[in-house]
């Protein structure tokens, strides 16, 4: 590995190159000198695997408005999501989604010719009364026409793409984050990019768990490398768990199924969501209905012979209504499971699917140092997407995920670009990129006993096991002392191969490295929240405790590799409307 | 336990002088096994040194196109048992240059679909909602829109393999998709550069990328429609 170090010079930086990352280097190219670095080639993004729709109150359906969207928002993340955030994003989408169609993006069609809405779980009218039309939508490939239009848009505003670069150290001068260290996946080569601001949008970590609805890429890289630079990861212990994952595999099937008119059976061939959720039965959010089914597995009611699983049924809607709106997963469940699901129901199971929580920010994305009580931005430093957090709370609703990636991108593209305009760069100190450095290099040349299949097999099957759907504190406990063997084993890795090119025995070492952290951060602060709460349930505290319970946990790596968690404050006081209260959880 | 033979192609340029084939025996361990899950078995069980591009391992991000036994498919959608078989030879796509094993240089598939244009162009004002556009209209991306940009097509080109200029149908088809949609007013901008000796005239409808798609796109047919295109705006 060399130690030269070529210096690029960029007003922002984005790391990553998903939904969020490409509408913010679409739109700070317009104004300012903007480079994506991103480990894979922008359309291969996790994005790319989106599948139902993006919520807008667009109402072309029928009667909405964002103020039920907000609503929906809040009472489906449980309270925990910041008022203020939720409220930006509800009032943002109907233009946001109008902005995606200008580009270019393919929605679907009502018969007048504007943009096709689908019901999805948690989305009503009139504060929950019944199900309603928001989800915006491309038959069940959403996510892949929104990260294609939004490549192509990127492409012609001129940004520069740093493709298959791997970033290792995000780069902090004087509590002013200014670059990032990088190495180039196709020769070895190392790139410090200096900026005066960047932008995290490296998405999730949701391969932490075995059963998990995520790409190979989706190792919480920039959720670690945020943490190591002295940063907060906010929520950590609220990790979504989707519903209709395959069975066996964990691939997503959408909800947007459900929303057509499909419904879960369990093994007595019972429709038993409408015994949880007499209201809005299977469109309920995701972790009452992941709940849900654990509960009937549990207790017996699972289907096949293993009793070990539960059906989605979409057969009825008729074959011509899946092929036009659900031919991606029709395909899905033929190659995985042999099911073709205009003549038989989809054998399902939760998944791990998304990372409620992220890098603590405000409701404009800035970051913020975090902590007890702050809301002091850090400047020059932005996050948007599943990597950051602040409008999902304790459980993200359906479809809320790719709003989340346009107005976040837009909205941090914008005032990086802006902060970027009115402020110097500022000068790197000797120590920039030290840290990087000395995890590539230990990496590379690690010379010991275990290797990547190890020591992932160890941390995703206990934290599957124990800190996933139903959690309690004795099987946290184990997770704990799991995880622990699992760094232990680390710390005697071994890299077989010494390419300086296309090492990707070095990226998953890279990459475990990460998901350790990532991994103990979720379990800690899920053993240390004492309530239920959205996607975090525990056993033996049944109950949302709003008197102790309605705050961010605040996660910090400490410079002596230590962890500590802390707790903020809710942000309870939405920009222009009142307060939605907590209330009981029912639908 | 069935078991089938991968012989991979190998090549590391820091190391190797030129580039080999590799056998692996692989256990097929559940009815269904999907190629990637055989390579990363290799991988993980194996030999931690190959390197292979993967990432969504549900066909859609159109990372792991790869060449098995002379034709090009996505592993992480083609199911071992489907192949026929117990011996696959495992290539790199072809017509790329190759980075290491089965990772293959992509750079000239991206410029490619840059220039043609790939984004709506427009000239005159936008609405303050979205643009109308008839269920019909919208029907016509159906076929296009889905493309991955996995280079499966252009790899399997002739044409593309023997004329380093030609766009290839990767980059043809992403044209038609914006030529093909009635928002679209970039068609006097988008044409100049496919009405070429190294743009649509270069295909000679030999059909391989119709046969190498793995999403059943029909590229030679998005070229006959810009070469159709073509010939309306001339006469």
């Amino acid at each position: 590995m060399s130690v030269k170090i070529e210096k690029h010079t960029y007003d922002v930086v984005i790391v990553g190159a998903g939904g969020a990352g490409l509408n913010a280097a679409q739109v700070a190219s317009q104004y300012v000198k903007t480079a994506v670095i991103a480990k894979v080639y922008p359309n291969r993004s996790h994005t790319i695997s989106a599948q139902g729709g993006v919520a807008a109150s667009l109402g072309n359906e029928e009667p909405d408005n964002w103020h039920w969207h907000m609503f929906d928002t809040v009472k489906g993340g449980d309270y925990l999501g910041d008022q203020d955030a939720c409220e930006f994003l509800c009032r943002s989408a109907p233009e946001m989604v109008r902005e995606l169609e200008h580009m270019g993006m393919p929605f679907n069609r009502t018969k007048e010719g504007k943009i096709a809405q689908r019901p999805f779980g948690g989305h009503t009218s009139n504060y929950g009364q019944k199900p309603v039309r928001r989800a915006c939508y491309v038959a069940d490939r959403t996510g892949h026409a929104m990260l294609q239009t939004l490549f192509e848009k990127s492409v012609s505003q001129g940004t520069q793409f740093y493709s298959e670069f791997y970033a290792l150290e995000l780069v902090t001068t004087k509590g002013a984050v200014n670059g990032v260290l990088c190495f180039d996946m196709k020769d070895g080569s190392l790139h410090m990019f200096h900026a005066k601001a960047v932008i995290m949008a490296t998405g999730g970590s949701g391969r932490v768990f075995m059963t998990n609805a995520n790409a190979h890429i989706n190792t919480g890289d920039g959720i670690a490398m945020t943490l190591r630079a002295g940063f907060t990861w906010s929520d950590p212990e609220f990790f979504q768990f989707h519903p209709t994952g395959i069975y066996g595999h964990g691939n997503l099937i959408t909800e947007a199924v459900r929303g057509e008119g499909g419904y879960l059976l369990n093994g007595n061939g019972e429709r038993f969501m409408e015994r949880y959720a007499p209201t809005i039965k299977d469109l309920a959010p995701r972790d009452i209905v992941s709940r849900c089914m654990t509960r009937e597995i549990i207790e017996g009611r699972g289907a096949g012979p293993n009793k070990d699983h539960i059906k989605l049924k979409i057969d009825h809607i008729g074959a011509a209504a899946i092929m036009e709106k659900l031919p991606g997963i029709h395909e899905l469940a033929l190659t995985f499971t042999n099911v073709d699901c205009i003549k038989e129901p989809i054998p399902v199971i939760p998944t791990s699917h998304y990372q409620n929580g992220g890098i603590a920010t405000n409701y404009l994305g800035n970051v913020i140092t975090g902590g007890k009580g702050s809301y002091e931005t850090v400047p020059g430093f932005y996050a948007a997407g599943e990597c950051s957090a602040s409008v999902h709370g304790a459980n993200r609703l359906g479809t809320n995920s790719l709003l989340d990636l346009i107005v976040y991108g837009r909205t941090t593209g914008e005032l990086a670009a802006k902060y970027a305009k009115e402020n110097n760069i500022v000068d790197m100190d000797e120590n920039a990129g030290k840290t990087g450095l000395e995890l590539l290099n230990r990496l590379a040349n690690a010379n010991g006993k275990h290797t990547f299949s190890e020591i992932y097999n160890k941390m995703a099957v206990t934290m599957h096991q124990n800190v996933g759907v139903l959690r309690n504190g004795n099987n946290m406990e184990k997770a704990i002392k799991d995880l622990k063997e699992a760094r232990d084993m680390m710390k005697d890795y071994r890299v077989t191969d010494r390419s300086s090119v296309y090492n990707l025995d070095l990226i998953e070492a890279l990459e475990i490295e990460n998901m350790l952290l990532v991994s103990r951060i979720i379990a800690d602060a899920a053993l240390s929240r004492k309530e239920s709460r959205g996607s975090h349930y525990r056993d033996d505290y049944p109950d949302r405790d709003d008197a102790n319970g309605q705050n961010h946990t605040q996660a910090f790596l400490e410079p002596d590799g230590s962890t500590r968690l802390d707790y903020r404050s809710v942000r309870t006081t939405p920009l222009t409307v009142p307060t939605f209260p907590p209330k009981a959880r029912v639908y | 336990m069935e078991k089938v033979t991968f012989e991979i192609f190998r090549y590391d340029p820091d190391k190797d002088k030129k580039p080999y084939y590799q056998k692996f025996s692989v256990e097929v361990r559940e009815p269904g096994m999907l190629l990637l899950t055989g390579l990363n078995q290799i991988k993980w069980e194996q030999d931690t040194t190959l390197s292979f591009r993967r990432s969504c391992r549900e066909g859609v991000c159109g990372s792991d196109g790869l060449n098995i036994n002379g034709v090009n498919m996505l592993s992480c959608i083609t199911r071992i048992n489907d192949l026929g078989g117990k011996h696959f030879v495992i290539q790199p796509l072809p017509g790329m240059p190759v980075i290491k094993d089965l990772v293959v240089d992509v750079e000239d598939l991206y410029t490619k679909f840059i220039t043609v244009k790939p984004y709506l162009i427009r000239k005159s004002s936008v609405p303050d909602i979205e643009f109308y556009q008839s269920p019909e209209d919208r029907k016509k991306l159906d076929g296009l829109y889905e493309c991955i940009l996995c280079g499966c097509c252009s790899s399997s080109c002739p044409s593309y393999w023997f004329d380093k200029k030609y766009l290839g149908p990767s980059a043809l088809i992403r044209a038609w998709r914006y030529l093909s949609d009635s928002r679209d007013e970039g068609a006097d901008e988008r044409l100049p550069v496919l009405n070429d000796k190294h743009g649509v005239w270069r295909c000679h409808t030999i059909y391989n990328c119709v046969k190498a798609c793995p999403k059943e796109l029909n590229p030679t047919q998005a070229i006959t429609g810009i070469r159709k295109m073509l010939m309306d705006k001339q006469f």
